[in-house]
């Protein structure tokens, strides 16, 4: 057995927990958690049954915590897993599953699919059997602050130009503010509206926001690759600067992952409940509007649709706020078939979006999304995650859907703002 | 003289019993044990929903299939419902069967009269047989089915089969056919533990998990 294979091994039993040996056991082997799977849909491929891409964490549990598997292994009966074999299988880890979480709602003995894929990968990243792109991206984010690098000149630089555009200073490390806002790198890189935005909304809200220097980049590949002590680190530097700030709240900005990695995993990679609330950006706009803090003027007529993240949806139970929010801005809002929690992935998250090798895969998975927006005849479509919201553009690009607008939720509120005082 | 069979049923419903009575308690336990002794990690995020109680509903809940499902997988979905309520009828409301439960557990209700009871046990075969067809027919259920998977599916047909059989006295010696009917119970019941067969304790395990991990986020499940 090869060191690396070893330590790979050694990563998915740290993994094994009473769950995951409940789900294993449960499994009938019914198959209808392909029929949720956006890439078998789109491929009819079987080997994108998502149980199926668990198979090595399966073997291992069999082999290894079970006392008939002890037994088989004893008598040199148990199945034995190689090198080879995760080789095998990090194009079905990595490249077909973008963790969106569908299987885990449809699977009638309830086995959480997605967590064990999302545990998988830690022993696939420590194996070695990772693509290129996350292992490089979790290197920069380590070393620079960001996926794409050091992003501290852009972030000024955007900042300044919200500034000028909305007349509103934004005040960076400012400590005892409200709360302290936190961007993707994507936000930062290719949609920067979102400050002025925010800088527009939370000043008629009377809400007091700053960003620190030292922690503003919430992305978090560390989930995305499965490596516990990278995606720890990554919030730990989020956690210093909130702390440091005496902030009472952190915004976790349009991002699916970064609020899974920040809000729901946070804590335990860090070993404590935090001393500060942690806030989706939608839903603390929705609750700004439920207070009357959130006034608009005016709707978008355009024939509107929503495309629900996974991670800020399904995984992460935000269904209802950004509809309330829609309600408030959207003449013509129309809803896709499916839409809400189970809602179909854009093809792009848990880091597909970032493997070159999945393009073909994501082109194809893609397919499920056209027809929704088709059917429907959407104008725009409106999002609450930027990577999301790159992948729609991305994707409708690549299938010519092109006069299809894409826009994040928090801007399109902010063009709606009664900001008039 | 006596019917030679009659030892064998006398074993199959003393002894025999008893035994695989004995493997499958012990061996569920063991297995429950198995798991639970893995432990879970204590959640440190600030729970947004109630993670019990969606826990526990789940249970419930992920009974139902979810809104669409059923036309991705028909055979398998309404199969799935018809095995197992034909199953659970035809072992549950047969006169023989409460009276063994009442000798073991002193609890009690009424049996079911005997068309309903065949009609439950028909509906069981031929939906089982439906099942095995989608494990040839459909490449993901073919691809994912194992020895263990048709090893379960035989031992979960005979006992209904044998069962038709020997209250019908439809063909063989009667004492025989009800020996064997008892025996393939046993083997069933001895298997339970380390097969899927499992799945009907451990299911309410896996779906509280689950629905406890959607419902600390206040997600649906």
């Amino acid at each position: 057995m090869t060191a690396t294979l070893e330590r790979g091994l050694n990563a998915l039993r740290e993994q094994i927990d009473a769950p995951v040996a409940s789900f294993f056991t449960t499994c009938v082997s019914c198959g209808l958690c392909a029929e949720a799977c956006i890439f078998y849909k789109e491929t009819g491929e079987e080997k994108f049954t998502p149980i199926h891409k668990l198979d090595l964490m399966r073997r291992l549990w069999a082999n290894e915590y079970t006392l008939l598997g002890k037994v088989k292994s004893l008598l040199g009966l148990g199945e034995k897993i190689t090198d080879a074999d995760l080789a095998e299988w990090e194009t079905l880890v990595y490249d077909s599953c973008t963790m969106c979480g569908r299987c885990t709602l449809v699977c009638p003995v309830g086995n959480d699919i997605t967590l064990m894929i999302r545990k998988m990968r830690e022993g696939m990243s420590a194996a070695g059997h990772a693509p290129k792109e996350l292992v490089g991206a979790a290197e920069r984010h380590s070393d620079y602050g960001s996926p794409m690098g050091d992003l501290h000149k852009a972030l000024k630089a955007q900042i300044a130009h919200a500034e000028k555009e909305t007349g509103i200073p934004i005040e960076l490390d400012r400590e005892g503010a409200d709360y302290m806002a936190l961007l993707s790198a994507q936000e930062i890189a290719e949609y920067p509206g979102v400050l002025a935005a925010m800088s527009r909304i939370f000043r008629k809200a009377g809400i007091t926001w700053t960003i620190s220097t030292e922690g503003f980049e919430a992305t978090n590949v560390g989930v995305q690759l499965g490596n516990r002590d990278v995606a720890r680190t990554l919030v730990s530097r989020v956690v210093a600067a909130a702390e440091k700030l005496k902030v009472k709240g952190v915004i976790s900005p349009e991002c699916g992952h970064a609020y899974q990695a920040l809000r729901w995993e946070g804590p335990n990679l860090i070993g404590k409940t935090y001393d500060f609330e942690v806030v989706h950006i939608i839903e603390l706009l929705d609750r700004l509007r439920a207070e009357g803090k959130l006034k608009t003027k005016g709707k978008d007529d355009t024939r509107l649709t929503f495309h629900d993240p996974c991670q800020i949806n399904r995984r992460g139970g935000i269904n209802r706020e950004p509809r309330n929010l829609l309600g408030l801005v959207a003449e013509n809002f129309v809803e896709t078939e499916d839409a809400g929690t189970m809602n179909w992935c854009c093809g792009g998250g848990g880091g597909v979006g970032a493997n070159e090798r999945a393009a073909d895969l994501r082109f194809k998975a893609f397919n499920r999304k056209k027809r929704q927006f088709e059917a429907v005849g959407a104008e725009k479509v409106v999002t609450m995650c930027a990577y999301c919201h790159h992948t729609l553009e991305e994707q409708l690009e690549e299938h010519g859907m092109e006069e299809l607008e894409v826009e994040g939720l928090t801007e399109l509120l902010a063009e709606y703002l009664d900001d008039e005082d | 003289m006596t019917n030679p069979n009659f030892d064998l049923l006398m074993w199959a419903r003393t002894t025999g019993f008893d035994i695989a009575l004995a493997i499958m308690v012990g061996g569920i336990l063991l297995r429950v044990v198995e798991i639970v002794v893995l432990g879970r990690k204590k959640d440190l995020a600030r729970p947004k929903g109630n993670p019990v109680a969606q826990g526990l509903k789940t249970i419930f809940t992920r009974s139902l299939p979810r809104k669409g499902m059923v036309k991705e997988a028909p055979v398998t979905y309404v199969g799935g419902y018809l095995f197992h309520i034909g199953f659970a009828v035809a072992f549950l409301f047969l006169g023989a069967h409460i009276a063994l439960i009442t000798d073991l557990t002193g609890l009690g209700w009424p049996e079911a009269n005997k068309a309903l009871i065949e009609t439950a046990a028909a509906v069981a075969v031929v939906a089982l047989i439906a099942l095995a067809w989608t494990r040839f027919s459909n490449p993901v259920r073919r691809m994912l089915t194992t020895f263990d998977d048709w090893l379960v599916w035989t031992l979960s047909i005979l006992p209904l089969v044998t069962g038709y059989i020997a209250v019908n006295k439809l063909f063989g010696d009667g004492t025989l056919m009800m020996a064997i009917h008892m025996l393939s119970a046993e083997a069933l019941m001895v298997a339970f533990p380390f097969t899927k067969l499992m799945h009907a304790v451990t299911f309410a395990m896996a779906r509280y998990y689950n629905g406890s991990i959607q419902g600390r986020k206040g997600a649906e499940s």
